[in-house]
Parts: structure tokens; sequence; C-alpha cells
């Protein structure tokens, strides 16, 4: 290849490191690893929604043939409840119990059992001889009636306001003197609105395969969002050394938030070392949809004041959000989320977490925050119609730009809030005509996006290519993002660089991939790592060449004199350099472990054109434009992925899906036939534009993307069917039952 | 209770495996014969993601009985390039980032491939319905939509 060549990637759409394996079948997933002399595990699961567990006899299990482990609670490292053991976001003492129910079953679907057996059916029959004596109790699962003053209390230790009490957390964001705001405001509007638990709907059910060698090792092959959150929780709960768990993450077949905490990794590494057998464990879709995820449920009231030339002066926001079996749902995204597009000098926002006998929530998708966007967008819109504004106007009016200080905390740097509003009213969509039935509606959202811990090995091959070893699992693509950098910087052809994911015991810590972080945190490492490489190549050619390494210059693949007065000398290749390495000091290559900071949060602007069919009560999407500023786009075609991937997320959110209950407490909807998600045949075309304003503190000007496109979409939605039918909804999802019973109430609440 | 001898053709090799009465045919595929290109979502028919070829029909390998490819043949992912060499789909695919995690890839393609078999001037609109089957809940099915499109107006072109 000609070295002289300029090679500019970022922005390119490269192919992906790792796509030719996904298109032909051949990447390794979690659920496609076996290993010689591997079992089968299954879990023992609770049919109550709330129970003690008087005693659990195994004896029949264990004496079946094929059966070569059972283990119980008493197997799991306890985390007793007067003292918090923290990992990231997660509770040491929850995560224990909810990966076997320990005192309690606290859910339907909630593990009190596992067994290995040399099959799967043998597994699931030893299940069966499993006897558990529980002492059925009152449960509850919706936030009212988790809050009644005779509820059912999940963990009696906790108080609030003096009282046991399901409520486990509060969270509050001030700014101003709420009440001084809403005194001034000329036009106020109030409402109250109620979500249903979605579950993320990853595609591939949680699974993994764990070894345990005779001398203590393990190793465990699982799909996550973390091979060393997989690690460390997996230590805690089993007692076995970090240093003595190689965690390799398999491709993930999706995660959304709801693979960054571990279910059966624990409990295959348990049965594994009771067994000595290498254990597979794979989840069912019944009991991924049972016992994994989802986010919350919620209910929440805001209230916003405006002067009558559409200035906000006020705003406040109570959300209650579903926490499940355990404290932890994500109120901080609701509470510090939801009125941050908008410089609003007083804000007072409430979040409280309620604890009710359902799965324990997982992170989705910017959690929290869509659900107060939900509300917070909607009655956006409704003080746009009562000011007679437009209501990308109003946003404008009081958006937040360079400067503006967060209720939650910061001041923003150059921000690209603005920029999407613009380009949303300036966008054909926002002036295209509509027809009959057919409604527009408008939206933003913000998410605080995140930095953290990252690692990158960056080594030169003996023949001068590239190995680049990050350690965050990779779900979207940020491999092919982190080949077009990584190229760039070295000014080579993209598909010399090679990239993967280590393992955590040959690549340095790297937090989750969760909170848009990956591509933010890991191009940093990697960048720094490339340029000391690229240090080294300058000198290592100053040596040959007898000049100065100042005096060497690098560009397009090759070292050259930085000026006619350093001498003349033929470039010296990438290639010609590493075969070279050797004699000239050793391998070239360089580590880089940082905890990424700068991270800058990131805003979107959603326009969606729905139309209603009135006999069947079915509101369809029919164009979506996302526009969001992206800091950079390094890779257009997976930053686009993220936008369309979000929208439809958020699509069937605002339309279809929900967790439906039996009157017993279980999940009636425990697959996807009757759990709604999109199909291909639901959904338009989804329009993205990317509105780059470089983050001022990352060398590529990268924000996280992933995150953000989920948070305006069920107000986007929810402001679309208004504007077609006349009618607004308060709760989700807006399906075709709901609309019909819409559709039917008498006119009467137009006027309110 | 004995396992059966099946006899079948699987990407055009003749294959025998043995099973279980009431192994499916995507057990067979990923347990016993290192298929596991293949994918389990739901095991229940709603995801598409274990789709396959049965004599040339599109079917969801969770919803057939192994014992059922007796005589028959199966054309899974693993055997859609050949010698080495991706097809348009695959291809278009990757040139258009038609795949974020890639877990319902296999069973996308293989349903794309039999939808341009049947019809290759597809509507936009026909492709969403017929890849209705096809859960994926990465990307909002816009980049596999074009994906498709492109490919099949490739190969309308490379015919005579």
């Amino acid at each position: 290849m000609n070295a002289f060549t300029p090679n500019k990637w970022i922005g390119q759409r490269t192919i992906r490191p790792d796509g030719v394996d996904k298109v032909t079948g051949r990447a390794a997933f979690a659920a496609d690893t076996t290993m010689p002399g591997m079992i089968w595990g299954k879990i023992l699961r609770s049919p109550h929604p709330h129970a003690r567990i008087r005693k659990i006899d195994t004896s029949k299990a264990e004496q079946l043939p094929g059966v070569k482990a059972v283990i119980t609670a008493r197997d799991v490292v306890d985390f007793p409840l007067d003292k918090s053991v923290m990992l990231g976001i997660q509770d040491m003492r929850w995560m224990c119990r909810n990966v076997m129910a320990r005192e309690n079953a606290l859910f339907p679907g909630h593990p009190v059992a596992a067994v290995a057996a040399t099959t799967e059916a043998i597994a699931a029959q030893a299940c069966a001889l499993i006897d558990v004596d529980y002492e059925v109790l009152p449960w509850s699962i919706e936030i009212d009636d988790a809050l009644k003053p005779d509820a059912p209390i999940l963990h009696e230790f906790n108080t609030f306001e003096d009282k046991p009490s399901n409520i486990t957390g509060k969270q509050e964001v001030k700014k101003g003197d709420i009440a001084a705001g809403f005194a001034k405001a000329e036009v106020i509007v109030e409402r109250s609105f109620a979500t249903r638990p979605v579950h993320q709907g990853y595609i591939e059910p949680h699974a993994c395969l764990v070894s345990v060698t005779a001398d203590g090792k393990a190793t465990i092959w699982s799909s996550s969002q973390g091979q060393f959150m997989v690690r460390a929780m997996t230590a805690y709960l089993s007692g076995i050394p970090q240093s003595d768990i190689r965690a390799i993450p398999a491709e993930i077949g999706g995660g959304f938030g709801g693979k960054t905490i571990v279910y059966l990794e624990p409990l295959a590494t348990l049965l594994a070392k009771k067994s000595g057998r290498p254990v597979k464990m794979v989840m069912t879709r019944e009991e991924v949809m049972r016992a994994t995820g989802p986010t919350s449920g919620s209910k929440s009231t805001v209230k916003m004041g405006a002067m009558k030339d559409g200035t906000i002066v006020a705003a406040q926001g109570t959300f209650y959000l579903q926490a499940g079996a355990f404290p932890g749902s994500p109120i901080r995204g609701a509470v510090g989320c939801s009125f941050t597009p908008y410089d609003i000098p007083n804000v007072l926002s409430t979040g409280y977490d309620v604890c009710s006998n359902r799965s324990k929530v997982a992170a989705y998708r910017a959690p929290g925050a869509p659900i107060g966007a939900y509300a917070v967008e909607c009655v956006l819109d409704e003080l746009a119609e009562a000011l007679k504004i437009d209501p990308l106007e109003l946003r404008l009016k009081n958006a937040a730009k360079e400067g503006t200080k967060a209720a939650f905390g910061p001041t923003f740097p150059r921000i690209g809030f603005v920029e999407t509003l613009q380009a949303a009213k300036g966008h054909p969509h926002y002036s295209a005509p509509l027809g009959k039935l057919q409604g527009r509606g408008v939206a933003s959202g913000f998410w605080f996006n995140a930095g953290g811990e990252s690692s990158a090995q960056v080594n030169i091959t003996e023949d001068g290519n590239v190995v680049v070893t990050t350690g965050h699992p990779d779900i979207g693509g940020s491999r092919a993002a982190i080949a077009n950098i990584c190229a760039e910087l070295l000014g080579i052809d993209y598909r010399r660089v090679s990239v993967i994911i280590g393992d955590t015991q040959t690549v340095g810590f790297s937090n989750l991939t969760g909170g848009s972080r990956v591509l933010f945190a890991s191009s940093m490492v990697v960048t720094q790592a490339t340029e000391t490489i690229i240090g080294t190549l300058r000198e290592r050619a100053a040596k040959i060449w007898e000049i100065d390494p100042e005096a060497v210059k690098w560009e397009n693949g090759a070292a050259h004199p930085a000026s006619p007065n350093a001498g003349q000398f033929a470039p010296l290749t990438l290639a010609e350099l590493a075969s070279k390495a050797n004699a000239m000091g050793g391998p070239i290559g360089a580590g880089v472990q940082l905890n990424t900071q700068g991270a800058e949060g990131g805003f979107g602007t959603h326009i969606c054109d729905v139309e209603v069919d009135v006999e069947l009560g079915i509101a369809r999407v029919i164009r979506y434009t996302a526009v969001q500023d992206v800091g950079r786009a390094i890779h257009p075609g997976y930053v686009e992925g993220q936008l369309q991937g979000g929208v439809a997320q958020g699509i069937g959110w605002a339309l279809n899906e929900e967790y439906i209950y039996t009157r017993d407490g279980k999940v009636d909807n425990p697959g996807f036939l009757d759990y709604r998600m999109p199909v291909c045949s639901d959904l338009p075309m989804i329009d993205c534009v990317l509105v780059e304003v470089p983050n001022p503190k990352h060398p590529q000007g990268v924000k996280g993307v992933g995150e953000v496109p989920l948070v305006p979409v069920l107000s986007a939605v929810a402001n679309a069917i208004h504007n077609a039918l006349g009618k607004r909804f308060y709760s989700l999802p807006m399906s075709p039952p709901k609309v019909l019973e819409k559709l039917d109430a008498p006119v009467q609440q137009a006027a309110e | 209770m004995p396992k059966l001898h099946v006899t079948t053709t699987i990407n055009g090799e003749p294959m025998e495996f043995l099973c279980e009465p009431d192994n499916t045919m995507l057990d067979a595929l990923r347990n016993d014969l290192g298929l596991t290109g293949s994918k389990e979502g739901c095991a229940t028919g709603d995801c598409g993601a274990c789709s396959i070829m049965l004599d040339g029909r599109l079917v969801c390998s969770c919803l057939m009985l192994a014992a059922e490819a007796e005589g028959h043949e199966i054309g899974t992912i693993e055997g859609m390039s050949q010698g080495g060499r991706l097809n348009s789909l695959q291809q278009k695919f990757l040139e258009q980032a038609a795949l974020q995690c890639g877990i319902c890839t296999s069973g996308m393609l293989i349903a794309s491939e039999a939808l341009l078999k049947k019809n290759p001037n597809p509507s936009e609109q026909e492709v969403r319905f017929w890849l209705a089957g096809n859960l994926c809940r990465c990307t909002g099915y816009d980049k596999i939509v074009r994906a498709v499109l492109e490919a099949a107006a490739e190969l309308r072109e490379a015919r005579p």
C-alpha cells in the first residue's frame, strides 16, 4: 500500500472488525461456548410474590442419577443487612439476595436453589424434586399498593419518616426558590403521569459457562456489559479472589443496561466448584422476563410555570419509581435529567425509590430519564398550547446553553442543545403537511453520560500492523470506532488495526459498558497509547538517521524529517520500523489506564408523526426524525444506529410494551408474543440528524450517544397522538385498548 | 428411550446425528452438530433468531423437531457464504451497519435470502412485512431494510 495516501478514517463508515464473524454465524456468544465434561445448570424459582423460606430440602434432588451439585443461599457468601458493601452502584447486600433468595423470596421467579446435572432435562427434573417450605406472605406490586399504610413491608429494617416503609430512598435536586417561582408565574400547568415497567428486551438470554479447576481457579465465559463487574461480583459472592477468576467477555447479544449486573455467573461458579465440572447455564426467555430487568414502572407529577412571553420561571417534579424487590430504582435519572435541557431559575425535583414484589430493576438505557422526560415534555407541550407558542420555539426560548447551571450541579461548557432545536425547526419534516388523523409531536431530552475507568494496550506487530486491546464489551460498534481513531492517528489503513476486547486477566480494569461511556473513555486511553507509540516511532527513526527526535515527524504512516534542515532521508514506514524494532530497543507498544473525566451530557430533539386508526385504536408512527448533538461522529453508521435503536425502543415503550400481572402477582406476558416489542413492519425509516458540537474535553470531541435517543421518544409520541386526536394520554402504553377507550369517552377534558 | 438416528443434508453436506425425540432442530444444530450460528432468543417461534431453510422454505428451527430433518435439506447461516466469499446480503449488512450486537443477524440474513429468492424486487413494505418475524432490538430495522433493498438491487443487476 502507498504510505503517502492520506488516511482519514474519523467520520468514515468503515466495516466493523467483528462484522464478518457476525454475518457468517461464527461470532461466539456465551451460549455458543462448550467445554469437555460440561454439565448444565438450572435454577429453581419461587412461585410466590412474597414468602418466607422456612426450609429447603434438597436431598431427593441430590440423589437423582446425573445430578452433580445442588446449591442454595447457604452456599452463597452472605452480606449482612446492617452493613452496605457497594460495587459501583450496586449494593452487595441486595445482589447476594437477588441471585439467591436468603430469608425471603420477594418476587415470582426469585431463585431459591440451583442444580447442575449431566443434561438440562435431568437438571430440570432435579429442581422439581427440591422441597421448599414457604410461608406465603401478603404482597404488593404497584406503587400505590406498596405505599398504602398497611402494605406488606419487603425490608423490615428500612424506615422512612421514622416508620417501616417500602420507600427505600429519596433524592432531591433544587435550584432557586420554587414557591417564589410559581408565585411569579402567569401560566401554570400541572399534570400527573404513569408508566408501566418495560423490559430491555435484548434478544440474547443471559448465559454463561464456568470452569473451576481443582486448584480453585475459575474461568467464566459470559454475556455481560462488563467482564470486570462479572469478576468482582462473582468474587464477592463465591469467595474466590479476583486474581483467580478470569472473566472472558463473550460477544453480547444486546444488553441496554440489563446486563450490568449478574444473575447466573456466581451460581454457575458455585455449582462448578461443588461438582468439579464445567457448568453452562442459559436462561429461557420466560426466565429473562420474570427474573431479570425490567426498568421501573412509575408515577409522577410535574408542574411548570411560565410568563406569558414563554419564559419558564418554575418547575417542580415528583417521581415515584418501582425498584422491585431490592432498593435501587433509577430516581437519579428522573430527578436529575428531566428539567436539565432548560434554563429554569427555580427547580425542585424529588424522586422516591419504592420497593415492591417484582423483579429487581436493572439499568435500561438512560435509566430513569425517559420516565421523567415523558412527564416534563408533555407538560411543556401543554404549556406551549396554553401560551400559543410553537413547541420548539418555547424550548428554544428556554434552552440550556454554555454557562447555564443545571439544577443537578454542573455549569455547562459549550453544548449543542440549541443547535438540535434549530435543526429540528428547519428540518423539512417539521413543516411537512399532515393528513387526516395524523399528528406531529416534538420532545427533547438529556442524559448525563459517563466517563470513568478505562484501559487499553496498543501493540505494533512484528510485520508493522496494530493490535488494540480494550476492556469494555462492544455492543453497538465501538470496535469499529476505535479502529477508525487509531488508524487515523497512525495514518494507516483502518484494516491494519485489529481491535479486540480483552478478558479480566489480560487488560487493565475497565468499567462497565454503560452510561454511554465506552467510546468516550476507550478512545481517550487508545489515543494516549497511540501517541506514546508515535513518540517511540519518531525516536527510533531519529536513532536510525542519527538526528534529534524533535526533528522527526510522523505523517501518513511513516517517519519523515520534520523539515529540510533535519536532513534528507527516505521516509521510514511503520512496517520498516517494526521490522527493526528489536535491534533498535525492543518491541513497540504502550498501555494506558485512566479514570477518564470530562464526559459531557448529551441532548437530543425528536420529531414524530403518527397516524391513528380510530377503528382499531392503533397509533402508528409514520415518520420520525431524531436530532442529536453527538459531539463527533467517529463512525456515523453506528452513531445513527444508536439513535435509530433508541427511538425504536421508545416507540415500543410508548405504544405497546408493558408488564402485565395476573391477580396472583405473576407476570402474565413473559414472552415476545405477548410482550409486544416493535417488529420491522411497525416502524418507518428513522431519520437522523447528527449535530456535531465537539466535546471540548475529549481529544476527538466524543460525547456519549447511546442513551440520549431513548429519552425524548415517549413524549414525542404522546405529543403526536395528542396533536392527531386532540386527546392526551397521561399513562403509557398508548396501546390499542387504551386508545379505543379514550376515543369512546365523551369529549369533556378539552377545556379542563 | 433410545436416541433417534437422523440422516439429513445440511448446507449441501450429508449429515447424520442422534437426538432425543423431543429435541428441536435448533438443539441438534447447536448442541450436537456444532452449528451455533442459529441462535435461541425465545424457543417459541417469536424472534426468528433461529431461522433456517428447510427444503427451500423459511422455518424457525426452534419449532421443528430434530427428527423431522430426516431425508430433508437444511440450510443454515454457516452455509451462506460459499468458498470463503460473502454473498451480497452479508456484504450489504456490513456496509450498511445493519447489525449491532449481531444476535439476530443470522436469522435476519436467512430470512432476507428467502425473501429475495421468492421476490427479487421487493418494496420497502414487502421487506418490512417479510422480516416482521425477526426481532432486532438494536437497530430499529432501518439499516437492515436498506441493506436488503440494496442487496436486491445488486442481485438484479448481476443477473443477465
